[in-house]
């Protein structure tokens, strides 16, 4: 029985026991575990997904603004004789005779005047295609025959609007907001968790004082505090987590103090208190733990709000700095575009969604599993 | 309990006053003022401005002036909309942030609760899982896609509801913007209820009275009494959060309430308005914690406040 | 029937009656940008609250529905031989909203309020042409020294510091509308509500709920209330620009004042010429620092702007909402002729970027000497962020290091004008009257507040002073293009965009001209059922 972790004798055996048992069952647990793999995968994929998309997350294709995602390479057939009339165009000349072979383009180039060759760069400029080799001279060079690879490219994602995969840049995103929606929940969970046992145990003057505290912070306007930071510090990661943990343990707090107030009141916590135990050892082997549902759950809610909110400090400027780019950001620039582009909406909130699902299952299972009732 | 609540609106005069004091030199810190534009005022007109507006006195005088004001009820002039004071700009936009706000949380804890419950009864049930899978999406679709999706649905392609405007609040205009506002309330709701219930469903009593056979109905009735407290003491933040509006809500649907101050106040550095919008969320977040305060000791009968 | 229940059924009768009434109106629901932060036209200082005002109040003269500078309450108007008093004789028939005459001595009045130093107006400073005007707003002199005179009730005297060309191209805009003396002097500052409000324009302001709607019904009393089309006119700001395309493609908006840039492509596949993108007078820019090292070298300046590509800028990332700029004056404005390009705008990009690569060189930078690292500061918006990621993988070619640092707009411009330190700084101006003397004094060394490069040429100065002493137009002109190639050569600000007018028009909107100021009033417009 959980009560009988009140007797200080056998704590630490019981203790370890108690983990070992919620372990046991967590893993038992089928939804939790597929939940654990599922996260695992998406935190992979982000850590070393970027290697193999071909693409790094801050190169621009100039010719690929705004690109539909697509299982096919890029260019698609259609795309090529265009794309070749631009080039040429540029160079001011005409494309005639234009074949596609495999991953070659061959074609002849007229124009009234001798052609410079140097402008036969424009080729290799472009993403379409590679370095244009001249195959044939006629006319005093006013008519070459070039050879031009095709250079195809894949944008399972699409791109976005400076012609970026978007592919690499969800999984880059996804190294941020995982950080960010980890560590910041963790830090704001833990503050609140504590604040609000201590000042929901200890009552009274205490409380009332503690809670007046997290009263003021929240009324503080929180944009002034972010400017202040980068205006003082500039753009830092540690003050990010610093600015969220600031304003999202206050709920927390609440929380865990509405149910500490009630739970102080319960037989068992009494009979600690009559046995002598100290107030920090009520707090840590009674209180916390029987506050651990809500605060799971809330957990789960925190975890997408804090991933949203970077977004907004990118804006104020304390966020992420481009290039480097998180879901937060990808989300609210996709979400810009939902008439236009939604897919810039759609593969970004997939692997938000996948994770908070995910997320959840696991805040359940363990939530279940560390119940001390159900046994 | 007449004391204590007499004790707290006592301490809630010094908390507004620090949180008066905090706010008015934390927003002076930051940079740039009410009139940095983009395109920037002659040096002598910027002189000007902020004589009129008492910018140019030492700043501890311009506190002093401004608690004087605040005593008098007084919030100032808006320095962004020169037309009106701050008391107009809430009398006019706190009605229908209210409003929407009132109506979200409404259904927010009607569906949220009942949804919860019916998930808890049922646990580890198809219904279950529906809640809890609905209950993760409302959480985690931020506003900003909920109300353009909505938009896109309804009046573009269905046609049924108009795209945005206020329209005097008529309940055509209404929809969309109070289901955006209670989607993810909905969610919470359901989510900490479900885990509640669960708790308190296995708990001695409600065992018992199951043990008796009684009829779900009054199982209902009693396991709510004992998972409401966390529901509560979520809804007190939420429902100061939700009654002082809404940025995105208002701004996607165009509607005149006061959420987009917050944002908008803070980066025109219209200070009167900022200022204004800290005291009106301290006194929301002051009033509704005091009612939390209050639910706690009438559903928790081991919960007192000496 | 009881008492209060007739009551009802007849108010209910009188309220459907209305409703048919109104149905029968002309409603001409409008997209605006914002709210605006005032009515009273002397504090304006926005472009969205010049969309309202230019409705319900009427200057001397007006721009017409293709912003030509036309007669408006003066039929007509006199210039001395010197080029210094302007005489203008109001219209017999011109009334104010309550069936005041508009008389000369109203603009007396109104002109010596926007001046006076206790009325804060932004704008202030655009009317310092008039004798002793910056004095009077300085507070070194009385109002009753500002050289504007009724010599009758039809006759109004206003006298300059000097021959100013773009005078009455400065009379169209807001600051110099009149305002009603009776009602300014009773009401005070509250003198703009619906109730109070007296105008003399085409509309009269009925109601003002902030964040939702302005609405603006007929003015009877107006001089030409006859030709007015559209007897309602309700504008609503719209800070969200897709949820306004949205408003406009289900109907709830005839026109709207902007679009969102990244959605171009997709409004014009939807809504086809009900796009409507045309020029405007204003230049998307990046200011440079040129008082630190090392860009204070005019080579380095000079590379940078050659290796941006401003057609990819202009085509994609803005989706042909905006122009690729190759000078700082934008070509179409009042008293110029061709703006002084660039001479590298017909260059080809690859014979721009060795010529960059080599001025790096020259200037110790490049491959093998240190690399060239830029800090790009912005003010964050959606289309600021990829402009400045395209810039930068531009100027990648060309060996340059770019970081970025975006703050909110408060915190950018007050770091400009604060002289924070920064390398490069994106900027942009929209030209308040049609005149390049708008843009180019902007980088005069005594221009403390908007010269955010810290340029400093005696010899560009010196080309401004003689244009402002010079009358004749096509010399002036001559002067200030020597003025622009100078600002050319030396690049304090390296422009890249001009501006547009984007717009959404519906079908059924006739009278709507773009035009280079983007006005349009509504009195020139009216609606297809």
């Amino acid at each position: 029985m959980a009560e009988a972790a009140a007797l200080p004798t056998t704590e630490a055996v019981l203790g370890r026991s108690l983990w070992a048992d919620a372990k046991a069952r967590l893993f038992r647990n089928r939804a939790a575990v597929a939940s654990m793999v599922v996260l695992a995968a998406i935190a992979i994929a982000c850590l070393f997904g970027p290697l193999l998309t071909t693409h790094a997350y801050d190169r621009v294709h100039q010719d690929y603004v705004r690109t539909p995602p697509s299982l096919f390479a890029y260019p698609q057939p259609d795309q090529i004789r265009p794309a070749a009339e631009r080039v040429a165009a540029r160079m001011r000349a005409r494309a005639e005779a234009i074949a596609v072979e495999g991953d070659a383009l061959r074609l002849t180039l007229t124009a009234q005047r001798p052609i410079d060759e140097r402008l036969l760069a424009f080729f290799d400029r472009s993403d379409l295609f590679g370095p244009a080799r001249v195959i044939e001279r006629a006319e005093e060079g006013r008519r070459l025959a070039v050879e031009v690879p095709v250079e195809r490219r894949y944008f399972l994602f699409g791109t976005d609007a400076n012609g970026r995969d978007l592919l690499t840049r969800t999984l880059i995103a996804g190294r941020v907001s995982l950080a960010i929606g980890f560590l910041a929940t963790a830090v704001s969970i833990t503050i609140g968790v504590v604040y609000g046992a201590v000042s929901g145990y200890l009552g009274g003057r205490v409380d009332l004082l503690m809670m007046r505290l997290v009263d003021i912070l929240y009324a503080l306007p929180f944009i002034f505090f972010v400017i202040m930071l980068v205006v003082f510090f500039g753009r830092n990661f540690v003050l990010m987590f610093i600015a969220v943990g600031a304003v999202e343990w206050l709920d927390m707090a609440r929380i865990v103090r509405g149910q500490t107030l009630s739970i102080k009141r319960q037989e068992y916590v009494q009979a600690a208190e009559a046995l002598g135990v100290t107030t920090s050892g009520i707090l840590r082997r009674h209180i916390i733990p029987n506050t651990l549902g809500p605060v799971i759950v809330y957990m789960t809610l925190l975890v997408p709000k804090v991933i949203l909110l970077e977004s907004f400090l990118s804006f104020l400027g304390l966020g992420v700095q481009e290039p480097m780019t998180s879901w937060g950001v990808l989300i609210s620039d996709g979400a810009k575009n939902i008439q236009g582009a939604a897919y810039m909406l759609i593969f970004p909130s997939l692997f938000l969604v996948a994770t908070l699902f995910a997320l959840n299952f696991i805040g359940d299972g363990l939530r279940d599993a560390l119940d001390p009732k159900d046994r | 309990m007449l004391p204590f609540i007499l004790r707290r609106f006592l301490s809630a005069i010094p908390t507004l006053f620090l949180i008066v004091t905090i706010s008015f030199f934390l927003i002076r810190l930051a940079p740039g003022g009410p009139f940095d534009l983009e395109q920037p005022l002659e040096a002598k007109v910027m002189e000007n401005l902020r004589r009129i507006y008492k910018l140019d006195r030492p700043l501890i005088e311009q506190y002093g002036l401004y608690l004087g004001a605040l005593l008098r009820g007084d919030f100032g002039p808006s320095f962004y909309f020169r037309d009106f004071t701050i008391g107009e700009l809430f009398a006019r936009g706190l009605p229908v942030s209210m409003m929407l706000g009132a109506l979200a949380l409404g259904f927010a804890i009607l569906i949220g609760g009942a949804l919860g419950t019916l998930a808890a009864f049922r646990q580890n049930s198809a219904a279950d899982y529906a809640v809890m899978a609905l209950g993760t999406a409302g959480l985690t679709i931020p506003n900003f896609v909920v109300a353009p999706v909505l938009q896109i649905v309804f009046a573009l392609m269905l046609g049924v509801l108009p795209v945005g405007g206020w329209n005097d609040g008529a309940v055509r205009n209404l929809v969309l913007p109070v289901v955006t506002l209670a989607l993810p309330q909905i969610a919470v709701v359901a989510r900490m209820t479900r885990a509640a219930m669960i708790e308190t469903l296995r708990s001695n009593h409600i065992r018992t009275l199951r043990s008796l056979g009684l009829p779900n109905g009054v199982i209902v009735r009693h396991a709510t009494r004992g998972a409401a407290l966390p529901v509560v003491s979520y809804l007190g933040p939420a429902a100061a959060a939700l009654l002082t509006g809404s940025v995105v809500v208002e701004t996607i649907f165009g509607l005149p309430g006061v959420g987009r101050y917050f944002v908008e106040g803070a980066l025109n550095r219209d200070y009167t308005l900022v200022m204004g919008t800290v005291v009106l969320v301290a006194v929301f977040v002051l009033l509704f914690n005091l009612v939390v305060d209050i639910l706690y000791a009438l559903i928790d009968p081991r919960v007192r406040y000496e | 029937m009881p008492a209060w229940l007739k009551r009802i059924a007849i108010a209910a009768v009188a309220a459907s009656a209305m409703a048919g009434a109104a149905a029968a109106q002309v409603i001409y629901h409008r997209g605006n940008d914002a709210d605006p932060e005032t009515l009273d036209p002397h504090k304006t200082s926005t472009v969205y609250e010049a969309q309202i005002l230019r409705d319900i109040s009427e200057g001397l003269v007006i721009h017409d529905a293709a912003a030509k500078v036309v007669p408006g309450v003066a039929e007509k108007h006199e210039l001395s031989d010197d080029g210094r008093v302007y005489r203008f004789i109001l219209r017999a028939d011109a009334k104010w909203s309550n069936g005041d005459p508009v008389k000369a001595s109203d603009f007396v009045f109104s002109f010596r309020r926007i001046m006076n130093p206790e009325t804060g107006a932004k704008y202030a400073n655009l009317l310092y042409p008039i004798l002793n005007a910056e004095k009077v707003n300085k507070g070194e002199g009385k109002v009753e020294e500002l050289g504007v005179r009724a010599v009758d009730d039809r006759t109004l005297e206003i006298t300059l510091e000097r021959p100013t060309p773009y005078f009455l191209e400065l009379l169209t805009h807001q600051s110099a509308l009149p305002v009603h003396p009776a009602s300014v002097e009773k009401h005070g500052t509250s003198f703009t509500r619906p109730e109070n409000y007296v105008t003399n324009g085409a509309y009269v302001l009925k109601e003002w709920v902030p964040n939702s709607h302005i609405r603006l019904d007929k003015n009877p009393h107006f001089h030409a209330a006859g030709t007015v089309k559209i007897d309602t006119v309700i504008h609503y700001p719209n800070k969200d620009l897709a949820a306004a395309a949205r408003r406009f493609m289900a109907g709830e908006l005839h026109s709207t004042s902007d679009i969102p840039a990244d959605q171009t492509k997709f409004l014009k596949e939807r809504l086809g010429d009900q796009v409507k993108i045309s020029p405007y007078l204003g230049t998307y820019y990046l200011a440079v620092n040129t008082q630190k090292k090392p860009f204070d070298d005019v080579r380095v300046r000079t590379a940078l702007s050659m290796a941006i590509d401003r057609e990819f800028i202009a085509e994609e990332i803005w989706q042909g909402t905006m122009l690729p700029a190759y000078s700082f004056v934008p070509p179409g404005i009042g008293n110029y002729g061709t703006p002084a390009y660039a001479d590298y705008k017909d260059l080809s990009p690859i014979d721009r970027e060795e010529k960059a690569k080599s001025l790096l060189k020259e200037a110790g930078y490049g491959p093998g000497l240190k690399p060239l690292k830029v800090e790009i500061r912005y003010n964050t918006t959606d289309n600021n962020k990829n402009t400045v990621v395209a810039i930068a993988n531009q100027w990648k070619a060309i060996g340059v290091e770019t970081t970025f640092i975006n703050t909110d707009a408060k915190t950018h411009f007050a770091h400009l004008r604060e002289r924070g330190d920064f390398d490069v700084a994106r900027a942009g101006w929209i030209g308040d009257y049609s005149d390049p003397q708008n843009f180019l004094f902007l980088v005069q060394s005594d221009n403390k507040g908007l010269n955010y490069a810290r340029y400093e040429n005696p010899e560009y100065d010196t080309l401004m002073r003689k244009a402002s002493e010079e009358k004749d137009l096509g010399r002036r002109a001559q002067i200030l293009f020597e003025a622009e190639k100078i600002f050319m050569r030396d690049l304090p600000y390296i422009p890249i965009l001009y501006y547009s007018n984007k717009n959404l028009v519906s079908s059924k909107l006739e009278g709507w001209v773009p035009n280079l100021r983007g006005a349009n009033a509504t009195r020139f417009m009216s609606l297809k059922p």
